[in-house]
């Protein structure tokens, strides 16, 4: 079964507790905060002031620039303030308060059921729709997907990858979504070929969801432009640059090279749903799927959820949060952003939610490096993580660009791996902001 | 015996042809220096701890030696008595600087300040605040791992325990900065160093409105504007919801102390206020 | 709320590796070997591995404790390990005393000097048995015969490679299969190839080690072996027995699987494992057919171990997307 060529780990993906529940539709929050940086970029610019009523779908802030989305009303209401408030990592952040009357939606969005595959659109007007509907990343990484669409002068787009592989732990969102969204994701990834004007896809789906794989072949059928391949799993086989590599084999090189460069453009599968609707029904980016799960969640399920809601709602709705020592994390356990303000609002990179209880809550204590290399064995990018996390201790910038630092993506696969305990990606981490920070000021120079 | 006497002999020639091609790498690769440096380097402190600006010592001295101005270098750890001497070895004019020290304007100890979570990742205050605000509901206060302990190359600087605050030894404290670079919130500023190290400031840096910082620590400035209104000589500036005391402006009246409702104006070793009529008084 | 939150940067999750497991495999690993030698020395095998551990322990443990003050970290099991490995590379009949003068140069001078588990330099089991075996050569030498009904004749066995060296082997008549087994002359680890083969599975199937180092040291010296009997020997038989004697015999196969991999002593990419192995193979090699000593193991992971820090600055792993 393909693979990517290096490292990679076997975390065991837990993913049984939610991936039989079917998605479900969050009750709307009485009150929602939308904060305006909810995308790699530039944060968004707020239109609307406190006293505007707005209607769900409604435009409520404007992105700034070309790297940047909009934002949209997730509830209809009366805004009653545009200001500073904590998000998940208890820092103050611009946020739009909406207080909720009724759901009165604008009459642009068509809210059928019915599958609209045909789409006649030249690509320029598509990418103009997603990038009006506010789209991003919907895997995590939250980039405009609007410019991932543009290619670049010089630059031709080979073959489109629909990143369904979900490899991170404990999340199923994508896995339902797969599975009950299948038409619309099939359709939004021909809308996606057009954009950029590929003939051929090919949807990636990890080896544990067989399921997955076999619905998204029958709604394809006899089509031959769309192929579903199934990866091994392992993570991170979802990495951008490793589900390149083991769909084509070919190897993005080191930063600042991009997919592109190799004529990949790869989208996320929850994505290409937004794309379909955007597209063929005007329904802007207000949405979205978030498992929460975790192994002392009552009901771990997969929520249908308005951005905005409290992260503490959906946690209520799931049967709460069991006493004594917990972490909340934002995402899966392996790339996610652990909370320290569970009143934090959903958003459009909140692919789930993961609770974890007990000793499992903290990590364990750290020892001595036994250089068992166990974390060079494991990293899928070729680098050497004990070195790298000595070097960053030691505040060894310059060594630690020469080491290939920038290559870093913070998979975590080193850190999961050691014996030691050693929290090396915490170091690793530091130094590659670090060092991306020195290189950028040395490019502002030239 | 003559296996002695050639081991010897072999021994000798060996070591005069190594001694040879020595001495002939030694003049290819010699590097031309000012022996003022040296002379320089050695009047320098020699804690190399980077607070000129300098990767050491002798990064100091090559630029005190190599340029004609030396008004904008210093070394704040030997001090003006330092540059001084410096100075008039190299026959340049004297950069002089009123000495300073380290000051952690942060007073949300552990009981002013309470925990909301509890932060498991590795120790480096440049991490946790890389992740988010830390412990506590203030996002601008100390987080109290300690990476200004780990720059500072003169034990000046430490963690107590009780507080969870880092605390600045002023005796040892050399006004070097490596604390004020490290610390990845901004709290360690260099003030102006009094007279048997008394200090008034405000032990504050959260821009927060004041319900929020209240909310947060019950030791934070809350920008109430108080202390800016009471200081006769100008020297308190309140932006963004925080005061700030200029040093150079402050006459240690301690007014603002007595005035500061949450006790963010913090005085060491001057004696309270008591009554505003006494001050009066005096004058 | 009765809840306290946690907060830490991702992974957020471990796997099922600690130090502590690790060790415990090799541990483990090294029982089938351990248990052959006791069938064919007798009790005494265990007396010494027992002393052996013990002391080796008990040494660190005293070591932290008292001298470095420090975290007492010997539930790791890196020294039991040390002990292991280090019983297993002496005689069956040494007086335990000098078991004993072992330990306290492997922990007090090979490892606890450097820092501890993970920075020293030198294989601790290792430098202490090549002190030992400068130190007291007659009785490090002096192997028991191996008797399969676990009677020892003390004194009298000599070990192939020390019988080879000193011409008294007609290779043409080794006994390959009890090589294979465990009736041979030597330290009472490194008799039984099969043990330490099944012991090597073990360490592959729970991927305690990889299988680069120990392949690239057999593999060197098999060739190695083969070239020199292409030269030397004239029947063909000999091409192929030859090799097979040298793999068989003394401590190739003990030092390849359990010494030459030891985490803190062998180097951290795949590549530079290959380099290593291929080092020790060689020098292993040049020792036995042109060396003083009949054995050349220990000297050669021990000359390599040297090297290691060096392979790790130059030989890096290949990075994701390089050009080829």
């Amino acid at each position: 079964m393909k693979t990517f060529p290096i490292g990679g780990v076997h975390p065991s993906d837990n993913k049984q507790w939610s991936k039989g529940s079917a998605i479900e539709v969050m009750e709307l929050p009485d009150v929602v905060n939308i904060p305006l940086a909810q995308h790699i970029g530039a944060p968004a610019t707020a239109i609307v002031k406190k006293g505007d009523t707005v209607v769900v779908g409604q435009k409520i802030a404007e992105a700034t620039g070309f790297m940047s989305a909009n934002i949209h009303a997730p509830i209809s209401g009366t805004v009653t303030a545009v200001d500073m408030q904590p998000n998940g990592q208890g820092l103050r952040q611009m946020m739009i308060t909406i207080k909720r009357e009724g759901d009165e939606w604008s009459e642009a969005i068509d809210r059928t059921d019915t599958l609209v595959t045909e789409c006649n659109l030249e690509p320029k007007a598509i990418i103009e729709k997603i990038k009006e509907a506010g789209i991003v990343g919907m895997g995590g990484a939250t980039f405009p997907t609007h410019v991932k669409l543009s290619i670049p002068d010089g630059k031709k787009a080979e073959i489109l990858i629909i990143n369904g592989v979900e490899c991170e732990p404990y999340l199923t969102s994508d896995y339902r979504t797969m599975l009950e969204r299948g038409e619309q994701l099939v359709a939004g990834t021909r809308i996606l070929m057009r954009a950029i004007g590929v003939t051929n896809a090919v949807i990636g789906v990890e080896a544990n969801k067989p399921d997955a794989v076999k619905h998204l072949k029958s709604i394809i059928g006899s089509a031959a432009d769309i192929k579903v391949q199934m990866l091994k799993t392992q993570y991170p086989q979802g990495g951008e640059k490793q589900l390149i590599a083991a769909v084509t084999g070919r190897q993005v090189p080191a930063p600042p090279a991009l997919p592109i460069d190799v004529g990949a453009v790869v989208c996320n599968a929850s994505t290409a749903v937004a794309v379909y609707e955007a597209v063929q029904k005007n329904k802007p980016l207000i949405e979205r799927v978030i498992t929460v799960t975790g192994s002392a969640v009552a009901q771990p399920k997969n929520l249908l959820t308005r951005f905005g809601t409290p992260i503490e709602a959906l946690i209520a709705k799931c049967g709460g949060l069991a006493e004594g020592d917990v972490k909340v994390i934002n995402g899966g356990p392996m790339m996610g952003r652990a909370l320290s303000n569970i009143a934090m609002p959903a958003m459009k990179g909140c692919s789930g939610i993961t609770i974890m209880v007990g000793d499992a809550a903290k990590r364990g204590v750290e020892s001595a490096c036994i250089k068992c290399a166990k974390c060079v064995e494991a990293c899928p990018m070729g680098l050497e993580p004990y070195l790298l996390s000595k070097q960053a201790r030691k505040k060894a910038w310059d060594a630690m660009e020469a080491n290939d630092i920038t290559s870093c993506i913070e998979c975590g696969c080193c850190q999961f791996t050691c014996p030691a305990n050693i929290p090396l990606l915490d170091y690793v981490r530091l130094g590659k902001q670090t060092v991306m920070g020195i290189i950028r000021a040395r490019n502002m120079k030239k | 015996m003559n296996t002695l006497i050639y081991t010897i002999l072999t021994l000798c020639i060996i070591g005069v042809v190594a001694a040879v091609v020595l001495y002939f790498v030694a003049q290819k690769f010699k590097v031309e220096e000012d022996p003022r440096i040296d002379e320089t380097e050695k009047m320098l402190p020699g804690a190399n701890c980077g607070g000129c600006g300098f990767p050491g010592c002798r990064g100091l001295a090559t630029a005190l030696v190599e340029s004609d101005d030396i008004s904008a270098l210093y070394c704040s750890v030997g001090g003006d008595e330092c540059m001084g001497k410096i100075a008039a070895y190299l026959g340049k004019e004297a950069p002089k600087k009123e000495p300073a020290v380290a000051t952690v304007r942060c007073g949300g100890t552990c009981e002013k300040r309470p925990r909301t979570n509890s932060y498991d990742g590795a120790t480096s205050c440049a991490i946790a605040s890389a992740l988010y605000v830390g412990e506590t509901g203030c996002a601008y206060g100390c987080l109290g791992y300690g990476d200004c302990v780990a720059a500072c190359a003169f034990d000046a600087i430490h963690i107590n325990p009780q507080t969870g605050l880092a605390e600045v030894d002023a005796d040892k404290c050399t006004a070097c900065g490596a604390c004020v670079a490290a610390c990845p919130k901004g709290i360690i500023e260099l003030r102006k160093r009094w007279p048997k190290n008394r200090a008034i400031y405000v032990s504050c840096v959260s821009k927060d409105k004041g319900a929020v910082t209240m909310k947060a620590c019950k030791a934070g400035c809350i920008g109430c504007r108080k202390c800016e209104k009471v200081c006769e000589f100008g020297a308190i500036t309140v932006e963004n919801n925080l005061a700030f005391i200029d040093s150079t402006k402050c006459r240690l009246c301690r007014k603002c102390v007595a005035e500061c409702p949450t006790g963010a104006i913090k005085m060491i070793g001057l004696a309270p206020l008591v009554k505003k009529e006494e001050v009066k008084e005096e004058k | 709320m009765a809840n306290k939150f946690f907060v830490s940067p991702a992974p957020h999750v471990h796997s099922d590796y600690s130090t502590a497991r690790l060790m415990g495999d090799v541990v483990i690993a090294l029982l089938p070997a351990l248990m052959v030698s006791i069938r064919v020395f007798g009790w005494n095998v265990l007396a010494i591995t027992a002393v052996s551990i013990a002391s080796c322990v008990l040494l660190e443990f005293l070591v932290q404790k008292y001298l470095v003050k420090g975290p007492v970290t010997v539930n790791n099991l890196s020294a039991v390990v040390t002990g292991l490995l280090l019983a297993m590379n002496l005689p069956a009949n040494i007086p335990l005393w000098i078991v004993v003068i072992g330990a306290v140069v492997a922990i007090c001078v090979a490892k606890m000097p450097f820092g501890g588990l993970g920075k020293n330099i030198f294989n601790p089991a290792l430098a202490a048995r090549v002190f030992l075996l400068i130190a007291y050569p007659v009785q490090m030498t002096s192997f028991p015969a191996p008797t399969m009904d676990g009677f020892v004749d003390a004194y009298s066995g000599a070990t192939p490679l020390g019988a080879a060296k000193a011409g008294l082997v007609d290779f043409a008549s080794f006994d390959a299969p009890g090589m294979f087994v465990g009736a041979m002359g030597g330290s009472f680890g490194e008799i039984s190839a099969l043990a330490l083969l099944l012991g090597f599975v073990y360490l592959l199937m729970r991927r305690v080690i990889s299988w680069h180092t120990p392949v690239a040291i057999l593999g060197t010296m098999a060739l190695f072996a083969t070239i020199f009997a292409g030269i030397h020997f004239e029947e063909p038989s000999m091409h192929l027995l030859f090799p097979l004697f040298h793999i068989l015999a003394g401590g190739a196969l003990l030092g390849a699987i359990f010494m030459a991999t030891d985490y803190v002593t062998s180097p951290m990419t795949t590549k530079g494992m290959v380099i290593y192995g291929i080092g020790i193979g060689a020098i292993t090699m040049c020792i036995r057919l042109w060396g003083a000593y009949p054995e050349g193991m220990s000297f050669a992971i021990l000359i390599m171990n040297s090297v290691v820090p060096l392979i790790n600055k130059y030989v890096k792993p290949k990075r994701f997307g390089a050009r080829k």
